[in-house]
């Protein structure tokens, strides 16, 4: 599925990025060692943690993008970090759960 | 004696947000070189776990990552506190990680158990007071 027809579908925020790409699934959570093991390549990673770690872990694990639930902002320092490895991340002021009842439907539609 | 590549990094034990660069160099490394996804991606998690825990629990050390013919191996060394219970430590959900920590997304209790369940073989050598080395394998 196109990331760019989730942003415009759900109004995500792009916070640095680029989103001409897809993603496959998705996993919500904030323990970044849970998320390090259950992020698969190419799936949204959906959280309220915003510094600089989690860039590295969605590096790692290859993500697709971050998408920073309940309005949470991206400190500077993450955002340089996220710029420099290339990662995408979105923000939206829904919270974690709103977001996966949305990109549920969204999956379902595109289906 | 067949090529062997190796990396050396010091993990800077003061910077909790720089945690993770030697992980992610390595991994970058090994894309280059074009090993399989399933590789990296144990190589990935087993350094970043040992190498999160390094600067969260004993202010820093160093890794050095060894890439053969058979196997990669990833030797993460610290003059830490040691651990006083390994198979305490082992265990899914356990972590001394403090508050201030947690706050950044540390403290799940996770990273040991990860670097056990993506590797093919981990050591954990610790002495209290002196350091731990850990060395673990992935089979190519
Ligand atoms: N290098 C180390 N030196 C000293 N103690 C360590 C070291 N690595 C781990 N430990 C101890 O083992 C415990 C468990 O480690 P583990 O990586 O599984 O969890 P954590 O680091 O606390 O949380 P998480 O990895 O999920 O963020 C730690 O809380 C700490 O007490
Ligand atoms: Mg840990």
């Amino acid at each position: 599925m196109q990331l760019n027809d989730l942003c415009k579908a759900l109004d995500l925020s792009v916070i640095t990025g680029d989103t001409n790409k897809e993603f496959n699934g998705v996993y919500v959570g904030d323990f970044l060692s849970r998320a390090m093991s259950c992020v698969m390549e190419s799936d949204l990673w959906i959280t309220i943690m915003s510094n600089t770690n989690v860039i590295a872990v969605a590096s790692l694990t290859e993500a697709s993008a971050i998408i920073l639930a309940e309005d949470v902002e991206l400190i500077e320092e993450a955002k340089n970090a996220a710029e420099q490895n290339g990662i995408t991340v979105l923000s939206s002021s829904m919270t974690a759960y709103k977001l996966c009842v949305e990109i549920g439907k969204f999956t379902e539609n595109a289906l | 004696m067949p090529d062997v590549l190796k990396f050396h990094f010091d993990v800077d034990g003061s910077d909790f947000s720089s945690a993770g660069e030697a992980s992610v160099l390595v991994k970058k490394k090994l894309r280059q070189l074009g090993y399989p996804a399933d590789i990296i991606r144990k190589v990935s998690i087993a350094m970043y776990e040992g190498e999160i825990n390094m600067v969260i629990h004993a202010n820093g050390g160093t890794a050095d990552v060894e890439v053969g013919e058979k196997d990669i191996t990833i030797i993460l060394k610290d003059e830490g506190p040691g651990i006083p219970d390994i198979s305490l430590a082992m265990q899914e959900g356990y972590s001394t990680a403090r508050e201030n920590i947690r706050v950044l997304g540390f403290g799940a209790g996770m990273g040991l158990p990860n670097m056990k369940k993506y590797t093919d073989s981990m050591d954990i050598d610790t002495v209290i007071g002196k350091g731990t080395t850990i060395t673990m394998k992935v089979n190519l």
